[in-house]
């Protein structure tokens, strides 16, 4: 078994309280930070820890900490960034759910490190449930003089405040996120300024994943270096990932870095291996927007080393032969699926889910969209696959915010890996008719 | 102060300028000789805080961040939205890879643009013929159906025909700072978001018209002068009149001795040079209201300006050379 930080008590019954959350060692990093140790303090323990954010993009979490501005006199927030949209990613409901208080924990243990009095949660529509159980916590918190003015007798007071989202995908970019807080439309602004120089209200702030600051209190109370063991590598720590699609056991685990993918999808600990005893064809591992790769190249590097699930294997090969880490969202898919089908879905969803700002976002993904629908309905033509290759070139990195990344890049490797199967559909779309399942 | 290189033109600009600004300050120069290096723009408009940024058209490759830090940037940038560091390099038309990247901004702006010119009153004045001429494709490739709204009136004088709108957001930034009521803005979402009033409310106050004059497209055009003419078949004079509302600098558009518009003047980068009240552009249509100052000169980049033509025509007759000469080649 691989060592468990964030869900090490998730089954204890009655976690989800604060009194049997505490009998648990809870709230212990904020007693340790709050009278023993400086803001600074740490801040330089996360730097150690290597803890590096779990929204997506891997950010080292320390550095980015010490990014924020502090001028005199200018109000400081840390955002949590529970929009949790991405498809594939269920993990920051799965611990909200169980278990509030370890993210209620974290963020005042955090806040204290960045001298924020003010922090939100930002939490997408889909989970207006989910925010009831903060609310109760945050509640509950505030009785005990956890939250509050003078945090346990100390000099350090502050309020965490839920903002329930309207259930728009953009509104989990960071800057589009801090539009919608501030009551505006979930645009995505143009950087720079970073939120570290002007976030919420113009004000310096931090904004990071749930996981990311669920993972704070473990590192204040053991400290940064014992945290930087666990994992391998610059992957340091534990991390979530949400299994889903054609595996035996789906559901959230948390798994030291550094696991084999193979050893993932096939032990009894994880995923148990594949549905009904049928092959493996494709793995889409850290959420909708991260590159498809088939089982060959997921099982193993293109060098023939075994794949880790580590941020540095996952992207081994670039994206030529490799992914990404992502969010964890880990979607597994069997011989019987369609990636064209598939991909289309997700297609959809980019297009949907656009602002509609930037021209190539806005247009791209619709333009997108419609050819994958037709070359599913097998209306496809002979020049479609590579029109969609043009297209998804076009939109990668020239957008204001990653949004047209995330949209190009499962159409880019969809093709790069499996393109005699967009071929097959266009050139005999009766045999694909028959054969594929309907996803 | 910051040295900035553009496709090899260097100049020094103060703290905070734009790359795009730099561009055109290059451009701007006495004594430059030498092709456009500017960016093209649809949505940067140097009068309009906050615009720039959207549409993309600006793009450029920054291949030396600065003097301390040369690494290039990892993408293309927006130029009307990047300041420029000291000893920052950057290529524009030099970079094929900008080029292409541009063809696909302007084939993105296309595809659900209903490239009906020949019944827009835009046409001739229309920044994305501009730019689809100077940088786009000659066929489409998109063959769905495309985006269309209903023509709504915004107003007495003013159109709104979001089928042809481009998202540049000059408009809402227009009324929002010009005006103290803001109206109208983006509704919905991606390829479905349009310009709106919400309630069809009518734009009402001294200086909705500039709406229309920062419209790079025929979004917006003006219902005075609505199918009246071709602005090619047009005389632009410039005219002043004492206003208490505005400058009273105009252009005025004549058609023998009647005057079919009145609009701001438009520099070189088709920005208007001062805004005008609304009396001014829809209410002062005899010539007795203005004293003419002459005829208004007009940058080449129009298809107003005759030598443009030419020089099209110009490059037509090197091209179909060119080609005849390598189909005799291969023969
Ligand atoms: C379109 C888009 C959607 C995103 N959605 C989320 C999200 O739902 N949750 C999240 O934590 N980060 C999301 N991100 C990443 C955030 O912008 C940001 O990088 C992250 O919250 C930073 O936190 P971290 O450093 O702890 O990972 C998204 C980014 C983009 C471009
Ligand atoms: S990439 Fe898409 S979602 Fe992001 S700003 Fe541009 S239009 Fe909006
Ligand atoms: S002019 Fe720069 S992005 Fe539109």
């Amino acid at each position: 078994m691989g060592k468990k930080i964030l869900l090490e008590h998730i089954n204890v019954p009655g976690i989800k309280g604060l009194e049997v959350y505490r009998q648990n060692g809870g709230y212990a990093s904020v007693e340790k930070a709050l009278k023993t140790m400086a803001p600074d303090a740490v801040v330089e323990e996360v730097k150690k820890s290597g803890l590096r954010g779990r929204g997506g993009a891997g950010f080292p979490t320390g550095m980015k900490w010490s990014f924020l501005a502090k001028p005199e006199g200018v109000e400081r927030y840390l955002v949590v960034n529970a929009d949790e949209s991405e498809p594939g990613t269920f993990k920051d409901r799965y611990l909200m759910e169980r278990i509030p208080h370890i993210l209620i924990e974290g963020m005042i243990t955090s806040s204290f490190a960045l001298g924020a009095k003010t922090s939100y949660i930002y939490i997408r529509g889909e989970y207006f449930y989910v925010s009831r159980i903060l609310e109760a916590a945050i509640e509950e918190a505030y009785a005990a003089g956890l939250l509050g003015k003078n945090i346990l007798g100390s000099n350090f007071s502050h309020d965490i405040f839920v903002q329930v989202g309207a259930g728009a995908y953009i509104c989990g970019e960071e800057t589009a996120l801090l539009e919608s807080l501030e009551g505006k439309r979930g645009n995505p602004r143009i950087k720079p300024p970073f939120p570290a120089i002007a976030g919420l209200y113009s004000c310096p702030t931090v904004v990071n994943n749930v996981e990311t600051i669920a993972s704070v209190p473990y590192i204040v109370m053991n400290g940064g270096d014992e945290y930087a063991k666990i994992g391998i590598g610059r992957s340091t720590g534990t991390k979530l990932i949400s299994a889903s699609g054609h595996i035996n056991k789906p559901g959230v685990y948390e798994i030291e870095m550094g696991v084999p993918v193979e050893e993932f999808i096939y032990s009894e600990e994880y995923c148990g291996g594949i549905l009904n005893g049928k092959k493996l064809k494709a793995v889409v591992a850290g959420g909708s927007s991260v590159p498809i790769l088939p089982a060959d190249l997921i099982l193993k590097t293109e060098k023939g080393e075994p794949r880790l699930m580590s941020y540095e294997s996952l992207s081994d090969g670039g994206f030529a032969t490799g992914t990404m880490l992502g969010s964890g969202g880990f979607m597994v898919y069997d011989e019987s699926t369609s990636i064209v089908k598939n991909l289309y879905t997700f297609a959809r969803f980019y297009h949907h889910e656009s602002c509609g700002q930037c021209s190539p976002c806005r247009e791209g993904t619709g333009w997108m969209e419609k050819i994958l629908h037709r070359i599913v309905e097998g209306h496809g033509k002979a020049g479609d696959v590579d029109m969609l290759w043009d297209i998804q070139r076009k939109i990668e990195g020239n957008t204001i915010c990653p949004l047209g990344d995330a949209a190009a890049w499962p159409v880019a490797s969809a093709i790069r890996h499996f393109r005699k199967e967009f071929e097959e559909y266009i050139n005999h779309p009766e045999r694909i008719r028959d054969k594929m399942p309907v996803v | 102060m910051p040295k900035v290189t553009i496709d090899g033109h260097s100049i020094v600009v103060p703290d905070g300028t734009t790359i795009l600004q730099a561009a055109r300050m290059i451009v701007d120069a006495p004594g430059y000789i030498g092709e456009n290096i500017a960016p093209p723009t649809m949505c940067y408009h140097s009068k309009l805080k906050t615009s720039g940024g959207y549409c993309r058209s600006c793009i450029v490759k920054v291949s030396k961040g600065s003097e301390k830090d040369p690494r290039p940037m990892p993408k293309l940038v927006a130029s009307c939205r990047t300041t420029v560091m000291d000893g920052m390099e950057v290529m524009n038309t030099t970079s094929p890879e900008v080029l292409e990247a541009r063809r696909g901004v302007v084939e993105f702006l296309l595809i659900n643009h209903p490239l009906d010119c020949p019944v827009c009153d835009q046409a001739g004045e229309c920044h994305l013929q501009d730019l689809g001429y100077e940088n786009g494709g000659s066929k489409t490739r998109y063959d769905f159906k495309r985006r269309t709204f209903a023509k709504i009136d915004i107003g007495p004088f003013i159109k709104l025909h979001m089928t042809r709108c481009i998202m540049c957001f000059r408009c809402v930034k227009a009324a929002d700072q010009l005006t103290n009521n803001r109206y109208q803005g983006m509704l919905f979402r991606g390829d479905a978001s349009e310009i709106s009033t919400y309630i069809e409310k009518a734009i009402d106050n001294d200086f909705s018209g500039n709406l229309i004059d920062v419209c790079p497209v025929g979004a917006l055009t003006d219902r005075t002068f609505r199918f009246k003419s071709r602005v090619w078949f047009t005389k632009p004079m410039d005219a002043h009149r004492s206003c208490t509302k505005c400058s009273g600098k105009v252009a005025l558009w004549e058609k023998g001795n009647e005057i079919l518009r009145v609009t701001a003047r438009k520099d070189k980068w088709g920005e208007p040079e001062s805004w005008i009240c609304n009396e001014c552009r829809f209410e002062k249509k005899n010539i007795n209201d203005w004293v003419i100052e002459g005829p208004r000169h007009i940058d080449p980049h129009s298809v107003i300006s005759l030598n443009h033509y030419e020089n099209v025509v110009a490059t037509m007759k090197l091209d179909v050379a060119k080609q005849q000469k390598q189909l005799a080649d291969k023969k």
